[in-house]
C-alpha cells in the first residue's frame, strides 16, 4: 500500500504546489507508516524526476508516452486509476490547481472516493477521517469527513509548506493502455502569460488600485515586486480600464490567491476584492484613506501617499536583501 | 441542440457568514440566496448559443423545495424549463451522479456549470458529471464557441491560458468572462411563473463525503499602523516579527 500524489510538471520540472503536495502526503504516509508514489505524466528528465525522493516520494511512476505532452483531463484520470490499483492506494494527493481541479474530481468520480478540495492541514484524525478546508470564499472552515475506502484530497496552493525529506527513489516509466477515445481534448495553443512569476503560485503578492491614477505608474509598482521576489496584482477597476491585463485581478470576479504576504496599494477594500484575498496569510494595506475598509482586515498599515511610499519600500526591501 | 445548465443557490456574496451555536450548520436565517454568480455566466453563454443555433435551456438543481425561487429566477433570465432533484445537495459526488444520469439519459449535448459554487468552492460537481457520463471536460472556462459538433474554448491554467476543442457532447465550467449576466426583463419575469420546474426524486445513494463541522476564522488582530514617515519600518517588521520576507 502507498499514498499516491499526482506531481505535476511544466515545461519538464515539477511545479512548486507538487512540492506541496508531495511534503503533505509525505507527513500523511509518516503517521500511517505508508511510503509515497508520485505519479508524473508527460515529459521530464530523470535528474528532474530524482527530485521528487528529495520531497519523500520512494517511487516515481513515469507516463511519459508521446501522447501524454498534451493535458488531457480524460487520459489523465484514466492513468491515475491505473496507478491507484497497482498500487493499492487509499488515498490520493493533489494540489488544487487549475490542473488539479481538472482531474481530481474526475478520478473521485471514477474512483469513487470522497474528495476533499482545498485542504489546508493534514487530516484531524484518521478514523473517522477528517480533513479541514476553508468555505464560503474564505469566511469559514468546515472539517470534512471522508467515508470511501479510497480517500483523495487536493490541497490547497500555499497552505503546506514545502519540506526536503530525502528518501531513496526508484523511477519506472509505466505505459498504461488508455483507450484512445479518452484522448478526447486537443490543445491547440498554450499562452503563456510571460516568464514571470505566476500569481496563483506567488508566496508574494504586491497588488494596486485605482489610487496609482493611471497605468504610466505602475513602475513603482513592478520595482517594489521585483525587489521582492513578488507576483504583480490589481483590482477589477483596473484591469476593466485596460490599465493591466486581466490575468492580474483578483477578487470574486476575478482570480482567488492566498499568498504569504498580500501588499494592497491604492485598493479601497471592497468586499468583492476581498474575497479573492482575505486568505493570504499576512495582508499590508497602504492607502491615503484612514477610513479605507481594508485597513479593517490588514495585519499592518500606513495611511499616506503611495506616490512616496512605494519607492521608499523598494529602496527598504533592497538594502534589507544586500545585508543578508 | 439541448444545453443543460446546472445551478447551484448559494448566500448572496455579501452575507455575514455565521454557523449554529453548536458548530454543525451554517446558520441560514435572515439569509439572501442567489443563482451562483458563475452559474449565471454558464446560464447567459446558454441562452446566447440557444439564440444563434436554435435548441433548448433547462436549468438543473439538487436541492430542496426551498431553491425553488433562485430557479424561477433563472427561467426569468431566459431558460425554458427546469429540474430540480428534491435533496440535500450535501456530497458533490451525489449531486454530480443525479445529473448526470439526467443529462446522459435525455442526450444533452452541453453540460454549463459553474467554476465553483461560492458556499463550498468545491469545483468538483462539474468534473464528476463528466466522467460519469464518459465525455470530455473543460473546467474554469473564459470562452466558448460552438461550429458544427466541434466546440472550441479558452480555459485558465496557471500561467496562463489554453485553447482547447472538443466534440459534443461535453461538459464546461464558466469562469468570469464566460459572458456578461443578463437582468431580468418583466417579461421574464411573468412567463417564468408559468414555466415547467419539475420535481424529481434521487435515485443514486453514493455520498462518500459529509461536513461535520464549521467554524469561523478568529477574529484578526489590529492592524499594526506604520507611520509614513518611516516606511522601512514596515519591511523590518515584516522580516523580524511576520518573517515572511
Ligand atoms: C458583482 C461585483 C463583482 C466585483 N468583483 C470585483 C473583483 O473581483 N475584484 C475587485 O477588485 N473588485 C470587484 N468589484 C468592484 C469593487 O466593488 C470595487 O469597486 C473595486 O474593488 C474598487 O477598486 P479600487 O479599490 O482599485 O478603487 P477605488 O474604490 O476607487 O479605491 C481607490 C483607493 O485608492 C486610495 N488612494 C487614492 N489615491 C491614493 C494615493 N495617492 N495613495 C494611496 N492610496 C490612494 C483611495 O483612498 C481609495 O481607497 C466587484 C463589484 C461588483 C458589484
Ligand atoms: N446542488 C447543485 N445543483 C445543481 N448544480 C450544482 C449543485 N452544486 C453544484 N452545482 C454545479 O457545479 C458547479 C461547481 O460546484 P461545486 O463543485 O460545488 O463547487 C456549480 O457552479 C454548479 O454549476
Amino acid at each position: 500500500m502507498s499514498i499516491l500524489v499526482y506531481a505535476e510538471t511544466w515545461d519538464g520540472k515539477f511545479k512548486k504546489p507538487s512540492f506541496e503536495a508531495m511534503t503533505y502526503a509525505f507527513e500523511l504516509a509518516k503517521t500511517a507508516n505508508d511510503t509515497v508514489t508520485a505519479v508524473v505524466i508527460g515529459p521530464a528528465s530523470e535528474d528532474e524526476l530524482k527530485r521528487a525522493g528529495e520531497y519523500g516520494c520512494s517511487k516515481v511512476l513515469h507516463a511519459n508516452d508521446s501522447k501524454f505532452v498534451s493535458f488531457c483531463p480524460s487520459a489523465y484520470t484514466a492513468v491515475l486509476a491505473d496507478c491507484a490499483t497497482s498500487e493499492n492506494a487509499k488515498t490520493i494527493v493533489f494540489s488544487q490547481t487549475y490542473s488539479g481541479k481538472s482531474v481530481a474530481p474526475r478520478l473521485a468520480a471514477k474512483l469513487k472516493a470522497g474528495l476533499v478540495s482545498g485542504a489546508i492541514s493534514l487530516p484531524s484524525s484518521s478514523e473517522p477521517f477528517v480533513v479541514r478546508k476553508k468555505c464560503f470564499s474564505g469566511k469559514g472552515f468546515t472539517d470534512v469527513q471522508v467515508s470511501s475506502d479510497i480517500k483523495i484530497i487536493a490541497v490547497f496552493p500555499n497552505a503546506h509548506h514545502i519540506a526536503a525529506n530525502s528518501v531513496s527513489v526508484t523511477i519506472q516509466t509505466i505505459n498504461p493502455a488508455i483507450a484512445d477515445a479518452l484522448f478526447n481534448t486537443k490543445v491547440n495553443e498554450v499562452k503563456k502569460t510571460s516568464g514571470k512569476i505566476v500569481l496563483t503560485e506567488a508566496e508574494i503578492v504586491v497588488s494596486a488600485g485605482r489610487g496609482m491614477k493611471g497605468p504610466e505608474n505602475w513602475g513603482m509598482i513592478e520595482e517594489l515586486a521585483d525587489a521582492l521576489g513578488a507576483a504583480t496584482a490589481c483590482s477589477k477597476p483596473v484591469a476593466d480600464m485596460g490599465w493591466r491585463p486581466h490575468h492580474e485581478h483578483v477578487g470574486q470576479t476575478g482570480i482567488t490567491i492566498s499568498p504569504n504576504l498580500y501588499i494592497a496599494i491604492g485598493i479601497s477594500g471592497a468586499i468583492q476584492h476581498l474575497a479573492g484575498i482575505s486568505s493570504s496569510k499576512v495582508i499590508v494595506a497602504i492607502n491615503s484613506d484612514k477610513e479605507a475598509p481594508f485597513f479593517k482586515i490588514a495585519d499592518y498599515g500606513i495611511v499616506g501617499d503611495a506616490f512616496q511610499i512605494v519607492p521608499k519600500l523598494t529602496e527598504a526591501v533592497k538594502q534589507l536583501k544586500s545585508s543578508h | 441542440m439541448k444545453f443543460l445548465v446546472c445551478i447551484s443557490h448559494v448566500p448572496d456574496t455579501t452575507t455575514r457568514i455565521t454557523f449554529t451555536p453548536d458548530g454543525k450548520a451554517f446558520n441560514t436565517a435572515g439569509v439572501q440566496f442567489i443563482i451562483n454568480p458563475y452559474d449565471e455566466m454558464a446560464l447567459t453563454r446558454a441562452l446566447e448559443l440557444k439564440e444563434t443555433l436554435g435548441g433548448t435551456v433547462t436549468i438543473i438543481n439538487v436541492g430542496p423545495l426551498a431553491t425553488e425561487p433562485t430557479l424561477r429566477k433563472a427561467l426569468a433570465i431566459g431558460a425554458d424549463e427546469a429540474i430540480r432533484i428534491n435533496a440535500e445537495p450535501t456530497d458533490a459526488l451525489f449531486v454530480a451522479e443525479e445529473i448526470a444520469v439526467i443529462a446522459k439519459n435525455e442526450k444533452f449535448d452541453i453540460v454549463f456549470g459553474g467554476r465553483e459554487s461560492i458556499d463550498y468552492n468545491g469545483a468538483q460537481v462539474m468534473g464528476m458529471i463528466a466522467e460519469f457520463m464518459e465525455i470530455p471536460s473543460v473546467v474554469i472556462a473564459t470562452k466558448l464557441d460552438v461550429v458544427g459538433t466541434t466546440a472550441t474554448l479558452e480555459r485558465e491554467i496557471d500561467g496562463g491560458k489554453e485553447i482547447v476543442s472538443v466534440n459534443l457532447p461535453f461538459v464546461v465550467s464558466a469562469q468570469k468572462d464566460f459572458a456578461e449576466p443578463r437582468i431580468p426583463n418583466m417579461r421574464g419575469i411573468m412567463s417564468a411563473r408559468i414555466k415547467s420546474l419539475k420535481v424529481v426524486e434521487p435515485t443514486n445513494t453514493l455520498k462518500p463525503t459529509s461536513s461535520v463541522a464549521f467554524q469561523t476564522p478568529p477574529p484578526k488582530s489590529e492592524c499594526k499602523m506604520i507611520s509614513p514617515e518611516h516606511p522601512e519600518e514596515l519591511i523590518q517588521l515584516l522580516h523580524t516579527e511576520a518573517k515572511i520576507i
